[in-house]
């Protein structure tokens, strides 16, 4: 609905070919943008200005492919949204790209209107206008003007109008009180909301890639299972209702189907891998093998599935066809592996890697070769990717004491290339982080 | 090698502990008495949690990424089954744990085998399916804190927990 809103009130009107920054392995040197203020007559629309700026800056920033120039040195001062900027001045400053925006009240809304310079080439390269219905959509679109200047200079795919739903944590170690939760990309307060109330323990939220749905485990009345939460109407609903526990769902690339762990009582309880059709509730059995078998995640282009076994005997990353033929291991290194993750870009596989006492999160091509390490610690888990496939968000956790102290889990993130580690801020601690697509 | 020195250790001083109970007590638990006092001289209810800790032990552990019962673990379960047989009216959960070290799903999986294991055992000694549940809690439910050796195997567990 507010995408459409967005959708209709946005009008782009120049169409020059994306400026690609060319992202290689490695270290990105960041490209200096300057963002003068975001103009308002009145205290009103100054406030939104300031909000909205406040938004993008961090969100450029944040994204490591940014970094915007002291406002200290901007020597130019005005409105650039009818004016043109003295390319020079900037130039001067070596902020490669310059972004001005004002807003003010019309009869329908919040009027924000933006300009997007190239200094260098001293040209406009974007321009939009659009009308905000509603006081509380600031953060949408400021997420939204954020996407869209990140998409014309990477040109890659934006990702701040997301959320991250995660596992909210309280209380002491033995006795976690976990709910479920949301917030924006950026772990914006005023975006925070649970979703449970943490009278069930629930683990392992994961989003549907199409919609605002969400899967996860939930023990209600202490039997572990499966279920659906569907985010715009609240209505939770459970999807693996039969005897035996039912863990480890993911969505499939349609988000028509749920792939997930069963473990059968009358199968010994051993964890196979089962996909489950959301509309007719048949579900099918995709692997069968005396070990365990579970985190399973599809190709975006819903053909393979990379799971986590230990039929070899310790925990590895296998990949099948999506119907369970064709099975073949792929972790090739020492350790023991588990949450495999494929790219939404389709070309690398994220995990964790036991080895050595400490946990190691990477990132592999899809047949295993490439592996590399981006983050190692004594304890991280649960890698998810942002829609856009170039960054990851997990969690670490801290060692705990005999005493009952330590053990603090916490979301990240991380540029895939190893670089720009930061936390994203919860109110409490947080575990089991997974990505939304771009709402 | 430590790790299960330790392990030893652990579950042989557990065992020798309820042993020495049961030897003690052993006249004066039967079906029909409700209550017999442990060594401490508190007062227990025959037939509850309580009674099953102090006098037979609730719970057996596991080696790191297995749920193969030990030996002694499967003496502990024998004691459990024959406590069981003893008191017809107890019914019983099983819950299956893991240590920290693995992924949440991947402990999830182990928590049910080991849980599975306990339960399939309990029942191949004659205990009614009727009366037993099992389930897992993968590394959830931690009995020690900690990020050590002396807390995992200590969390690696199959616990029999009395449900009425």
């Amino acid at each position: 609905m507010i995408k459409k809103i967005l959708l209709i009130l946005f009008f782009s009107l120049n169409a020059n070919a994306a400026l690609e920054v060319t992202i290689a392995q490695g270290k990105v040197e960041p490209t200096p943008i300057a963002i003068t203020q975001i103009f308002g007559a009145d205290s009103d629309t100054a406030r939104y200005g300031n909000t909205l700026r406040q938004i993008i800056n961090n969100n450029l920033t944040n994204s490591g492919l940014f970094y915007t120039v002291n406002e200290d040195l901007y020597i130019q001062s005005d409105n650039l949204v009818e004016k043109v900027p003295r390319f020079e001045d900037w130039k001067l400053i070596k902020a490669q790209f310059l972004l001005s925006a004002d807003v003010s009240k019309t009869d329908k809304g919040i009027r924000l209107r933006m300009r997007l310079y190239d200094v260098f080439n001293a040209k406009e390269i974007e321009k939009l206008q659009l009308t905000i219905p509603d006081e509380n959509l600031i953060r949408r679109v400021g997420h939204t003007v954020s996407d869209i200047v990140y998409e014309r200079i990477t040109g890659e795919t934006g990702y701040f109008d997301t959320r991250i739903v995660y596992v909210s944590e309280i209380g002491p170690l033995d006795q976690r009180v976990k709910r479920l939760a949301i917030m924006d990309q950026d772990g914006h307060l005023d975006s925070h909301q649970f979703l449970t109330d943490g009278k069930n323990l629930v683990l392992t939220p994961r989003f549907a890639p199409n919609n605002q749905i969400v899967t996860y485990m939930e023990y209600k009345n202490n039997l572990p299972r499966v279920y659906i939460y569907n985010l715009k109407t609240g209505e939770r609903e459970i999807v693996g209702d039969f005897p035996g526990m039912t863990f480890a769902p993911r969505f499939s690339p349609d988000s028509q189907s749920v792939v997930m762990s069963f473990s059968d009582p009358n199968n010994a309880a051993n964890s196979e891998i089962y996909l489950m059709d959301l509309n007719t509730r048949s579900r099918s059995r995709l692997t069968n093998d005396s070990g365990i078998d579970t985190s399973p995640s599809f190709s975006p282009n819903g053909e393979k599935i990379v799971f986590n076994s230990d039929r070899g005997g310790s925990p590895q990353l296998f990949i099948m066809d999506k119907n369970g033929d064709n099975i073949k291991r792929i972790s090739k290194g020492r350790g023991v592996y588990g949450n495999p993750v494929w790219s939404p870009r389709g070309d690398l596989i994220a995990f964790t890697k036991l080895t050595q006492g400490n946990f190691h999160i990477g990132v592999m091509d899809t047949n295993g070769n490439n592996e590399r390490v981006i983050v190692r610690d004594f304890s991280l888990e649960s890698p998810a990717w942002s829609p856009n496939g170039r960054y990851l968000i997990f969690h670490r956790q801290k060692r705990s004491n005999l005493d009952g102290t330590g053990g603090e889990v916490s979301i990240h993130f991380i540029d895939i290339t190893g670089y720009n580690e930061r936390v994203i801020p919860t109110p409490l601690d947080g575990s089991d982080p997974a990505w939304s697509p771009l709402l | 090698m430590l790790k299960k020195l330790f392990m030893l250790i652990v579950a042989g001083f557990f065992l020798a502990s309820c042993a020495a109970t049961k030897t003690e007590e052993g006249g004066n638990v039967d079906a029909t008495s409700t209550s017999a006092s442990s060594s401490s001289g508190v007062e227990i209810t025959a037939g509850t949690q309580e009674d099953l800790i102090v006098n037979v032990g609730d719970r057996v552990f596991f080696e790191f990424d297995s749920s193969e019962l030990t030996v002694d673990a499967q003496a502990t379960l024998d004691a459990q089954a024959a406590w069981l047989m003893q008191y017809p009216d107890s019914n019983i959960t099983v819950e299956g744990h893991a240590d920290e070290r693995g992924t949440r799903e991947y402990n999830l999986a182990l928590g049910d085998k080991r849980a599975f294991s306990v339960y399939s055992y309990l029942a191949q000694a004659g205990i009614d399916t009727n009366r037993m549940e099992y389930v897992s809690w993968g590394k959830e439910r931690p009995e020690v804190i900690g990020s050590d050796e002396t807390a995992y195997s200590q969390n690696r567990r199959g616990v029999t927990i009395v449900s009425n």
